[in-house]
């Protein structure tokens, strides 16, 4: 048996394993759409995506809300990330000495492996009463808290991608600001950031889709009221926890439209990730 | 040599996909049983009592919520589907040979913060909270659509009336409790047998949301547990449901906090 056929078989078997992990994505699709088809061609994809009502007891089933609802938590979450992400990005990318950054580094990677329901329960115990509090009413499950979960769940995915784009800027470059009399800061915002700017941006569209995506800790922290998102103190519903809080009761065509309302999400990501990857590519 | 390494994985998951497809059966000395969230708890003790009788019997409870528990039965991926409401007309004429037994009665009880003022409410009254929705006075608390605590909710409380969507919506008893609990003018519903100390049940109309006026039906909110079957049920099965209608197994659906039935 010669090494060249070993070389040869683990070739052919790690190509079938990249063509299954592919395949794997093609099954879910063909399985969304399959499921969903009930519902687009009884309700159509108009009323469904367009609908503000959803009564699944009265065969109403109207996605708007919680695409409104979803897009409004994900960019008040990004609005309450990005300035945290990239301040600590610069933190450790220019400013913090090597034994800082050798723990504030890890500390922020960490909060990736804290399960979404740990986030969740956190959210609904500590911050729904403070928010409760805040604005006097309610019980505090709102869009604000629901911003605020997520914005530190896609902390990590910012600030990593974005300490990475500040770090691959090429030496020369700040070599020649500091030559030219900059300070330190200077060169931070007017050579290292617009330098980075391709990678920051990736790393801002790779949290939306994170944000977009998250389920478990939505549905304990928003309420879960089909409605459009009118106050960030009141209660919303993402597309996300309609999937999550209807599923295990769904029968027939409410099923469906659970599996259509699976079907948006499935390409808003796509799209997102997409864009996102993208991005990352062409980065300087 | 080395291409060898490959195959122990591989034949290794092969091992495992058999061993556990064979447990997957439902063979005699295995009855899975699965479904609504309410009767979870119940069942686990029965399950518990059954098994410490019968050693080689082995009852694997599972959830998923009462459309599951119907669904699965049919399906044949539980032998004892689990369900806190009838059938619907939709699935008696889908699948006909299920055949429903009432195995316990519940309560639904309306319950407030435990530093609420009010102790009473008509069901009139709770109704008009329910459909208005929340405001100053109320943060409304439901169990999400198609959930069977919210199907006996709205047969007995709404009566034809819609639940505002700006209700929060929450998808277990134990939600809909730790949320009440914790927000001073929220109202909900939660089956009886989720009751304690960090919510306070109204009564209705004057009558005491408890376990005797569940069982006399004064309390007005009340509905049936109930496991579902195929009609041709094997005899482990049928020896079960009989132990959980037993005074035995309707002891222990009393120390459960839920209402016996027979």
């Amino acid at each position: 048996m010669s090494r060249y056929f070993v070389d040869r078989v683990s070739r052919r078997v790690v190509y079938i394993f990249g063509v299954v992990a592919f395949l794997i994505l093609v099954f879910i699709a063909i399985f969304i759409l399959k499921e969903s088809l009930p519902a687009l061609k009884e309700l159509g994809i108009v009323n469904i995506l367009f609908g503000a009502k959803w009564y699944p007891s009265k065969d109403t089933f109207g996605i708007l809300t919680m695409l409104a609802g979803s897009v409004v938590t994900t960019l008040l979450a990004l609005a309450i990330a990005m300035p945290l992400a990239l301040g600590c990005a610069i933190f450790l990318a220019e400013v913090a000495p090597p034994h800082i950054r050798n723990i504030v580094r890890p500390a922020v990677e960490l909060l990736v492996g804290i399960p979404s329901v740990v986030y969740g329960l956190v959210g609904m115990l500590i911050l729904c009463p403070v928010i409760a509090r805040l604005s006097g009413t309610g019980s505090g499950s709102s869009v604000l808290a629901a911003a605020v979960v997520l914005a530190i769940m896609v902390l990590p995915t910012i600030t990593s991608i974005s300490e990475d784009s500040l770090r691959a800027v090429p030496a020369r470059y700040k070599e020649g600001a500091f030559a030219l009399g900059a300070t330190h800061w200077q060169t931070i915002h007017h050579v290292l950031l617009p330098a980075a700017r391709r990678g920051i941006t990736a790393a801002v569209i790779l949290g939306t889709g994170k944000a977009i995506g998250e389920t478990m800790a939505m549905v304990m922290v928003i309420g879960n009221s089909p409605i459009f998102p009118a106050s960030i103190f009141r209660p919303a519903r993402t597309l996300t926890g309609n999937i999550a809080v209807e599923m295990a009761s769904a029968t027939g065509i409410h099923e469906s439209a659970l599996f259509t309302t699976g079907l948006v999400l499935f390409i808003l990501v796509l799209l997102i990730n997409s864009i996102g990857l993208l991005a990352y590519r062409r980065r300087a | 040599m080395k291409k060898r390494l490959f195959l122990v994985p591989l034949v290794g998951l092969i091992l495992a996909a058999l061993v556990m497809g064979g447990c997957g059966h439902s063979q005699s000395g295995t009855i899975t049983e699965g479904g609504s969230s309410t009767v979870q708890p119940l069942a686990d003790k029965w399950a518990e009592a059954f098994m410490a009788k019968n050693p080689d019997v082995n009852i694997i409870v599972q959830g998923g919520g009462s459309s599951a528990g119907v669904k699965g039965c049919a399906q044949g991926t539980f032998d004892i589907g689990a369900a806190s409401r009838e059938l619907k007309s939709s699935e008696a004429s889908q699948w006909p040979d299920l055949v429903v037994t009432h195995v316990a009665a519940d309560g639904v009880a309306i319950v407030v913060h435990p530093s609420s003022s009010i102790a009473n409410l008509t069901l009139e009254e709770v109704k008009n909270i329910f459909a208005n929705g929340s405001n100053d006075t109320w943060t409304v608390i439901s169990r999400e659509e198609g959930s069977g605590t919210r199907e006996v909710f709205e047969k007995k409380v709404m009566a034809g009336a819609e639940i505002a969507s700006n209700a929060e919506f929450l998808p277990s008893n134990g939600a809909v409790k730790q949320k009440v609990a914790s927000t001073a003018n929220a109202i909900g519903y939660i089956s009886i047998g989720y009751v304690d100390l960090s919510v306070k049940a109204l009564s209705i109309g004057g009558v005491t949301c408890n376990k005797d006026n569940c069982r006399s039906g004064s309390y007005p909110v009340t509905r049936y547990l109930n496991f579902i079957t195929k009609g041709d049920t094997e005899d482990l099965i049928k020896r079960f449901i009989d132990f959980c209608l037993s005074s035995e197994g309707q002891k222990i659906v009393e120390e459960e906090g839920y209402v016996s039935v027979g």
